[in-house]
């Protein structure tokens, strides 16, 4: 009888000759990035252009749909290969730009270095850089983003190709559970939706518990605005995630596994549907699994927007069918979960570590990051930065090299302020602590945490009196009511600062806000309430002298909150050319055609709108 | 097609278990645009879950609509990388344009104004969702326009 590793060749095999069937050696190939970001973008239109253009010059090109490679904001991304050359990456690129490409570089010879980003290449091209030298890639590691921007997510062929699945036939053929478990134990893996948990442990825990069925869940709620980092994995790569699931369910023993998606997440549902069925039909998903007689079934719940069913226990009630509320632990979902069976719930970004770990050992992952934070961890790097987009970077990388190595820093002419991490329940950080290690102790005793991955820079523009009362905006309403300190201590915080922003501020409002992060913290049921008020905390922390402004001098130091600055007009500057008073959508603006014009604050809403659309910078905030 | 009768043909769903139960609410609308009252008992009726339970099931989502929505959706994101690049803005300046509040729907039904917590497309932020399509990189004025091009177009895939 065949082993689980002999059929997967077979298998692979096959693959191998379909994509040798479709493409050959001297045919050119072409990239596109149609990840959400590309398409957001304007890929689709590339995309179009692009057929367009090749159809009309009948050349045969192989273009490939590839999922997001990190650099978002060089979006829509084409990459062109051609034969014998390496493949060069074009930023930016618009329907006009895509047809020069044709015509110079694919019809001609000459590459576009003024148009190109980077080689995809160890070597460079001319005038155009390997990709390992850009600042953007140079302190990156690729390990779990390694088939993101290279591989068609449509395609499993193409993940069979590049070693996909080998390492679930690794498992089946040759590893008990107990040594799959104890190599994830030995990687030292620990849970990539926030709270870092030792994956191993928690397997273990699954695995030894009484029960029957065992169920396993695979927390796809992304909900921390500001992280995208499991939409691009499972969009780019959504095999690797099913390959993770499935060697989890044999360690554990569990026969049945659902995944629960966010709503938000259309396109990354779509694809994710579509592997689940291509790996059903190859074998790798269904009964009997390679011949092994393990059997394992996938099933998507899509969610219904719940920012609280990123909690363990919120989302296997919503897996039920029940609002997603959640529930006091013990018994933790290891020993009771889904329909009171013992259930191992991990996050995507976790799973997509498994199968480097199988393939290639537990000292290879742990090769890289700290002591106690093992392997790389993937962020998304947004908000007021140069080069925002998906990174993957060993932990213990320096926040400053994230930000101004990868990041280039901030966008625009304008300073640092700081770093967001970890969502609603994480902190901001100053720049006093851009040299902090990124990893889960160092993070958490800084007052914030490592997260799920969302890194969001604030510049100096940025308010952090506002951004305490967004967040507290955000936690509030997302709160689930079912415990007191947090239904009712989060609306006690916000409206305390909404307060202090609308310049009502009070000198005992600091106070009342720490001692409600105090309660809150400490008596909340869930993680959503007892790291609600991390946020405030970080702020006042670290920027105690902006609340100071807003509450004793009744001034906004950034310039943000509408209550406590106002708008005029430079009359130096204002050439009256009517343009502000034309679009002020409340008329707050008067003056003659070629006079200075002025602004009349008690009708004026503060909108921007004027500013924004002024060319002579004529009007001041202040 | 009476209400009743799309009902019955959308919820010939052979599932009847109580998991299935946010399924059939999101089939529900993802065919109507929002779930009508009739809905909650027909889908109380077929999984066994008592109307009140559909019903709190229901308003707990923010996904899930009771009023039926406008020809076209515009949900503006309102998360972190938006709102530091000026979501908020965008928001104000289409609640003016349309002369709606999120969460309500033009009196011309063309459209409806919604906020969204996180569209993950954060890196082109500030970014709204009509309909299907993404939009990032928006400025007050852009997303004005982008709207009103699906009021030319008459597009409302």
């Amino acid at each position: 009888m065949a082993t689980a590793t002999e059929r997967y060749q077979a298998i692979k095999e096959q693959a191998e000759q379909r994509v040798a069937s479709t493409t050959s050696a001297d045919q050119i190939k072409i990239l596109i990035g149609l990840g959400t970001c590309g398409i957001a973008a304007g890929g689709q239109a590339t995309l179009q252009a692009l057929e367009d253009k090749l159809a009309a010059e009948k050349i045969e090109a192989e273009i490939i749909k590839v999922g997001c490679i990190g650099m978002c904001f060089n979006e829509p991304l084409v990459d062109i290969v051609k034969p014998g050359q390496p493949r060069i990456c074009y930023g930016n690129v618009t329907p006009d730009k895509v047809r020069e490409l044709v015509d110079d570089y694919v019809l001609g010879d000459d590459p576009r270095p003024d148009l190109a980003v980077a080689t995809i290449d160890d070597q460079p091209l001319g005038d155009i850089p390997s990709w390992n030298d850009l600042p953007f890639y140079k302190s990156q590691n690729r390990r779990v983003l390694v088939n993101c921007g290279f591989i068609d997510p449509e395609s499993i062929d193409d993940y069979l190709v590049n070693r996909g699945y080998h390492a679930l036939a690794k498992t089946l053929n040759q590893m008990t559970p107990e040594q799959v478990i104890q190599e994830v134990r030995d990687a030292g893996l620990r849970g990539r939706g926030g709270a870092g948990f030792p994956t191993g442990l928690k397997w273990h825990f699954t695995r030894t518990a009484h029960g029957s069925p065992k169920y396993i869940v695979c927390n796809f709620d992304e909900g921390d605005p500001g992280a995208f980092m499991n939409r691009s994995e499972v969009e780019g790569d959504p095999h690797r995630l099913i390959e993770g699931l499935t060697i989890a369910a044999y360690a554990i023993g569990a026969e049945r596994g659902y995944i629960y998606g966010r709503a938000e997440y259309p396109l990354a549902i779509r694809r994710l549907r579509k592997a689940i069925k291509q790996a059903e039909e190859m074998g790798f998903l269904g009964d009997n699994i390679l011949g092994s007689g393990f059997d394992f079934h996938l099933t998507i719940k899509e969610g219904a927007g719940a920012f609280v069913c990123g909690e363990e226990t919120a989302l296997m009630h919503s897996v039920e069918g029940r609002r997603g509320m959640p529930r006091p632990r013990p018994p933790f979902p290891a020993q009771s979960g889904l329909w009171g069976k013992p259930t191992l719930l991990n996050n995507v970004g976790t799973m997509f570590n498994i199968s480097n770990i199988i393939e290639n050992g537990a000292q290879w992952f742990a090769e890289v990051g700290t002591e106690k934070s093992k392997g790389t961890k993937v962020f998304s790097l947004v908000g007021q930065v140069a080069n925002s987009g998906l990174v993957e970077v060993p932990f213990g990388t320096p926040l400053r090299e994230i930000i101004f190595g990868i990041g280039g820093g901030i966008a625009g002419d304008k300073a640092f302020k700081a770093v967001q991490t970890g969502g609603p329940s994480g902190g901001c950080l100053p720049a006093s602590m851009l040299d902090l290690s990124v990893d889960y102790e160092t993070l958490a005793q800084a007052g914030s945490i490592v997260g799920s991955g969302g890194m969001v820079v604030m510049n100096e523009n940025t308010c952090m009196v506002d951004i305490a009362r967004f967040f507290l905006t955000f936690t509030q309403s997302e709160s689930c009511g079912k415990c007191v300190p947090c239904r009712l201590g989060t609306k006690r915080m916000l409206e305390t600062l909404e307060r202090i922003t609308l310049g009502e501020g009070e000198s005992c409002d600091i106070d009342l806000l720490l001692e409600l992060a105090d309660t809150i913290k400490g008596a909340s049921m869930c993680g959503l309430g007892q790291t609600s008020p991390n946020p405030v905390l970080t702020t006042i922390r670290y920027f105690r002298d902006e609340y100071e402004a807003h509450i004793q001098e009744k001034r906004c130091p950034a310039l943000v909150c509408k209550s406590m600055i106002t708008y005029r007009i430079d009359p130096e500057k204002c050439t009256g050319c009517t343009l502000c008073a034309r679009n002020c959508p409340v008329t707050a603006i008067s003056g003659k055609r070629k006079e200075a014009h002025v602004i009349n604050p008690e009708i004026c809403t503060r909108c921007d709108t004027c500013r924004q659309v002024c060319r002579f910078d004529a009007i001041l905030v202040e | 097609m009476t209400l009743e009768e799309k009902l019955a043909v959308i919820l010939s769903d052979e599932h009847t278990s109580k998991d299935a139960l946010i399924p059939l609410l999101q089939k529900v609308q993802g065919e109507l645009g929002y779930v009508p009252e009739e809905a909650i008992f027909e889908i109380s009726e077929k999984t066994g879950v008592p109307a009140s339970e559909v019903f709190g099931v229901l308003t707990f989502y923010a996904q899930f609509r009771l009023k039926p929505i406008g020809r076209n959706v515009i949900s503006v994101c309102l998360g972190t990388a938006c709102h530091v690049l000026g979501s908020a803005k965008i928001l104000e300046a289409l609640e003016r344009h349309l002369d709606v509040e999120p969460g309500e729907t033009t009196a011309d039904n063309e459209f409806t104004l919604a906020e969204v917590r996180c569209l993950g497309s954060c890196s082109l932020a500030p970014v709204m969702v009509v309909n299907q399509d993404t939009y990032g990189r928006l400025t007050p004025d852009k997303a004005i326009k982008i709207v009103e091009r699906y009021r030319q177009n008459g597009d409302s895939n």
